[in-house]
């Protein structure tokens, strides 16, 4: 079956729907909106006889099939249910709020929000995947937040809105958690894998903690104890909101989990435990705080929040008739309250209050109304023929039956029964205090009736009331069946949906609760009064500033460790790395391995002596900055001497010449810099600072130690076996960077080149500070370039190129190649810049670097894409041996190409940076054109 | 001679390392500088330490890891790009903000005070 693939998806595009046609009229808006839900609830519906014959439907398209991700729908009886409840109650909404909505609010907005929470309420329902399941589930937490937010105007909307949010996101993370861990407990985020696995996952270790964290995100979204005091503030939401999301489908969205994934972790102690308490709670507490309430609607929120615990209840009881009984009633308290919340609008709307203080009398002034209240309140409390009582019967008679709790199981009826007394009390209230006794008091606007069509939906839900409750097999027998059938995943209890079952215990119940009810109500004065003794405490209050203790805890540590001082992050970064590698270093046995060392011999020790005193005088004359250059370009030396001496003549050429751009370059810099660093560390943090340096220094030493004195098990044997046959070159370094690895390579020249532009264009637009004297106060020499120096440089530049062609064109073969030839190059014209000035170059040498740096670039992806042309995968390289009379036998390759470019980029990045730097002070300055 | 190559990585690294906790950006830049040294050197010596062992075919009788010396040429040359890239950057900062400390401002002497508790109140 395809259709359930993209069927969920019909509400997503029915969002764009209200946008669109908001600009026609109100009605036209409407009926375009409810068109697609429509049709969905058509096509779902085509499905259930199906579905009543115990089918179940799939579909599903894998993603990331290796991780678990997939797009998977299911459409089994719990499904059908919900997804009728969703979109049926869904559409007659659209049909009330297109009446109660003002016309100041934007119509299509409010549709949009509607059908975007409509869409990822089918997503929840219709999922046969854990994670898809998680993310529709939090997009039910987005868009429910949109909608309470609606009103934005109103300081408590946005509050409520924001609270809402919070609870609910912070129970859906719990939920990821949970689901994860469910996943890789069971091996498998499918849905129905996870159900068949039931008994797997309650032998688990992680069991408790997977149950925990499920149960944290359903209770958080069923604002179950203590996690219901959200609700009561989301009702500054506008009623259709309340009457579609706070009745019968976002709070039912974690009653739907737990039925979920009934067949996967009820049955135990712990959900018994954890579940039904709750439930309890959360019943007890919802139906006393609902009588105290003058708010029509915070009554029916607490209500709500009432009949969520008692379905909660009846699913932790862990019985499977318990469970039918759960749905039932959810069925059940979706079409009262609903119709409820819908009436509590209607009065709102023609009243202008929601105060049960000044609504008073109103039978007289709306009976029509009036009457479908009190059959909806009715059935709220229990009452005979409507089908709240067949719902609280059977859960009376299974809170007979209960005895998990050994010899106190007794308390749990008379708990119940209690909570059915208040039941009776707040409906009894909602029916008396608005419809009847006396006369309303200072209402902004005389009541009447509603517009004819807003009374519809009412009237469709109070007529399900009585229809389920006088002939229920009928009506939802089958949907009831298949629903249970799939919460219990198998065979469903026998169970009977008669209205009379003789004289028995549970109508006992429902008769004390009617009768205590009554007198509750009768005598409500004296509870009143003794209710106002408790100091009252503003949940909005305490949440906020809980939220503004965290919020400020959480920018204090931001502040401790984002402080915006690079030190810090410098020293904590290092801090880290230096914990991380401590850690296994502790593990090693011995510091030194088996390979026998080199000797050391006379000129070693003098080198290292001269290394260690160089590198200590840099960091001991550091605030003299020229003196430090110095001697870091010592330290550069003896490295380069120390890549010749254990035999890389490659690195030790270009360390060589990448020393002397350096410190030309540093040279440079420091003339714009002040010439000498303040002393500004304090004892303290130079102390920390040298314990760090040498405790990072003293483990690297010890990794290189370790690391030399062990055997080699090199991954080169590759590379020195194909240089000569493979890569035409017996100059391996060479032929790795050219051929091998050529692609490494073009990246890092790129790189090169990128940093190069990006120096050029720092360069460009900077303001200078100009020196007019040495540190010492003494002014520049008058005496601008050295003809000596002139001279000399001049004539060793032919030279100087000569080399460079050398080392280039050999280095297949020898050291050399064109990154050293490109440094060799630079260095010879750097020489010239120094010797003769910018000017004087600029006549002579007509040279764009950013130009060379692009073509060198090209050339070397040119020669790599050569070889697309002999279908060969790009940077294969090509090579063979020639015949001229003069010059011998010589060879040529492709790879040769390549380090062209290599060497163009070097000498053109080089330049680029160096020559810029250079004529800072002069006319030739780089400078950048305003684009404004 | 193992030994000894250690001990002056372990040193480049510590001068590197404290060079760059200082609160000026030319000394920053010459501890990258230093510390480049120390990783190049260190990265060298994972292809072990040999005496005329180039790797060039046919010039000596043993033939050192290439592999390596291959990675540093690259990273010599990125070095540098890095560390000229740092100090134009440090110049630019320095013209733009009329100082060259690394945060763009110089602490007063109070927060150094209250650097214990990271300028939190």
């Amino acid at each position: 079956m395809n259709s359930l693939l993209w069927l969920p998806f019909l509400p997503l595009l029915g969002t764009f729907v209200p946008l669109l046609t908001a600009r026609y009229s109100r009605t036209a808006c409407a009926f375009m909106t409810a068109v697609l839900p429509a049709v969905t609830l058509f096509l779902i519906l085509s499905h259930a006889s199906d579905i009543f014959s115990g089918k179940h439907f799939f579909a599903s398209v894998p993603w990331v099939p290796a991780i678990g991700l997939e797009l998977a729908f299911r459409l089994d009886g719990l499904s059908l249910l919900f997804s009728i409840l969703i979109l049926g109650i869904g559409l007659l909404v659209i049909l009330y709020a297109r009446y109660y909505l003002s016309a100041q609010d934007s119509m299509g907005k409010f549709y949009a929000y509607l059908i975007l929470f409509m869409f990822a309420m089918l997503g929840v329902v219709l999922s046969d995947n854990l994670i898809q399941l998680w993310f529709f589930w939090e997009l039910t937490s987005i868009s429910s937040f949109l909608l309470i937010s609606f009103w934005g105007h109103k300081s408590e909307a946005r509050k409520g809105a924001r609270m809402a949010l919070t609870v609910t996101g912070a129970g859906g993370l719990a939920l990821l958690a949970g689901l994860l861990l469910l996943g890789h407990t069971v091996g498998s985020y499918s849905l129905q894998t996870v159900l068949d696995s039931g008994d797997l996952i309650k032998a688990s270790a992680s069991y408790p903690i997977i149950t925990v964290l499920i149960l944290l995100g359903a209770f958080t979204k069923s604002a179950q104890f203590p996690f219901h005091f959200w609700l009561p503030n989301a009702m500054a939401a506008p009623t259709p909101v309340s009457a579609y999301l706070h009745s019968a489908t976002m709070v039912k969205a974690g009653i739907f989990l737990m039925a979920r994934f009934y067949p996967s972790l009820a049955g135990t102690d712990l959900w018994f435990l954890l579940v039904s308490l709750t439930g309890l709670a959360t019943f007890l507490t919802g139906a006393y705080v609902a009588l105290f309430q003058h708010d029509l609607k915070g009554l029916l929120a607490n209500s709500t929040i009432s009949h969520l615990g008692l379905i909660t209840l009846l699913l932790g009881m862990g019985t499977d008739l318990a469970a039918v009984a759960a749905i039932f009633h959810v069925i059940n308290h979706a079409i009262f309250k609903a119709s409820l919340f819908m009436a509590a609008g209607i009065i709102d709307h023609e009243s202008g209050s929601r105060d049960m203080r000044q609504l008073n009398g109103l039978w007289k002034y709306m009976p029509y109304t009036a009457t479908l209240a009190m059959v909806a309140a009715s059935s709220m409390a229990g009452v005979p023929l409507l089908n709240g009582f067949l719902s609280k019967e059977m859960f009376f008679t299974e809170t007979l039956h209960q005895a998990s709790l050994g010899s106190l199981s007794w308390m749990i009826p008379v708990l119940a029964t209690l909570g059915g007394v208040f039941s009776v009390a707040y409906s009894m209230r909602f029916i008396h205090d608005v419809f009847f006794n006396g006369e309303p008091i200072n209402l902004p606007k005389t009541p009447h009736e509603p517009p004819r069509y807003m009374r519809v939906p009412v009237e469709i839900l109070v007529a399900l009331c009585l229809m389920v409750g006088i002939f229920p097999t009928m009506i939802v027998g089958n949907l009831l069946y298949s629903a249970a059938s799939a919460v219990l995943n198998g065979d469903v209890p026998h169970y009977s949906l008669a209205i009379w079952h003789g004289f028995t215990y549970p109508l006992l119940m429902s008769f004390i609760a009617m009768t205590g009810g009554l007198i509750i109500y009768t005598n409500r004065q004296h509870f009143f009064k003794f209710h106002a003794q408790f100091p009252t405490s503003d949940s909005k209050l305490v949440f906020e500033r809980v939220m503004q203790t965290l919020a400020s805890k959480a920018h204090k540590f931001i502040s401790f460790t984002e402080n915006g001082s690079l030190q810090r992050y410098i020293f904590f970064t290092l801090l880290l790395a230096i914990v991380m590698t401590t850690v296994p270093l502790l593990q090693l046995n011995t510091t030194a391995g088996q390979r026998p060392e080199i000797p050391v011999d006379a000129l070693s020790i003098t080198c290292v002596v001269l290394l260690c005193v160089a590198g200590v005088a840099t960091v001991i004359w550091h605030r003299r900055r020229l003196i430090a250059l110095l001697t870091l370009s010592v330290v550069g030396l003896i490295v380069s001497l120390a890549f010749a001496k254990f035999s890389a003549p490659d690195l030790a050429l270009t360390q060589l010449s990448v020393e002397v751009v350096t410190v030309i370059l540093l040279i440079l810099a420091l003339f714009f810099l002040p010439q000498k660093t303040p002393k500004e560390s304090s004892p303290r943090r130079v102390v920390r600072d040298l314990g760090l340096a040498a405790f990072v220094g003293g483990t690297v030493g010890t990794i290189c130690y370790a690391l030399m004195t062990r055997p080699l098990d090199t991954i080169s044997t590759f590379f020195t076996e194909n240089s000569k046959t493979g890569g035409g070159g017996t100059n391996i370094v060479n032929v790795i960077l050219v051929d091998f690895r050529g692609f490494d390579t073009l990246g890092e020249i790129t790189v090169l080149g990128i940093a190069a532009l990006g120096i050029y264009k720092l360069i460009a637009r900077m303001r200078l500070f100009m020196p007019s004297s040495d540190d010492k106060g003494r002014p520049w020499s008058e005496d601008k370039y050295p003809l000596l120096l002139a001279v000399i440089s001049q004539s060793l530049l032919p030279l100087a190129l000569l080399v460079s062609a050398y080392i280039f064109l050999r280095g297949h073969n020898m050291p050399g190649g064109g990154f050293i030839a490109g440094l060799i190059t630079s260095v010879a014209i750097i020489q010239q810049y120094i010797a003769h000035g910018v000017d004087w170059i600029k006549q002579r040498l007509k040279l764009d670097y950013q130009i060379m740096i692009g073509s060198g670039i090209g050339i070397a992806t040119l020669s790599g894409l050569g070889s697309w042309l002999f279908s060969r995968p790009f940077l294969t390289s090509w090579f063979d041996y020639f015949y001229l009379p003069v010059i011998g036998k010589f060879e040529l390759a492709s790879a040769m190409m390549f380090d062209l470019g290599v060497f163009l980029t070097v000498v053109g990045a080089t330049m680029l940076i160096l020559a810029n730097l250079g004529q800072l002070t002069t006319s030739e300055r780089a400078t950048q054109k305003e684009h404004e | 001679m193992e030994g000894m190559y250690a001990f002056c990585v372990g040193l480049l690294t510590a001068c590197g390392v404290f060079l760059t906790l200082r609160g000026r950006s030319f000394s920053v830049v010459v501890g990258l500088t230093l510390l480049s040294y120390a990783v190049n050197l260190f990265l060298f010596a994972s292809g072990r330490l040999k005496l005329d062992a180039a790797a060039v075919l046919g010039q000596s009788k043993s033939i050192g890891d290439p592999l390596p010396q291959a990675l540093v040429l690259t990273a010599i040359v990125i070095g540098f790009a890095m560390t000229a890239f740092a100090v134009i950057l440090a110049m630019r900062a320095r013209a733009d903000l009329g100082n060259d400390h690394v945060d763009g401002q110089i602490p007063q002497p109070r927060h150094g005070i209250n650097q214990k508790t990271g300028g939190a109140k």
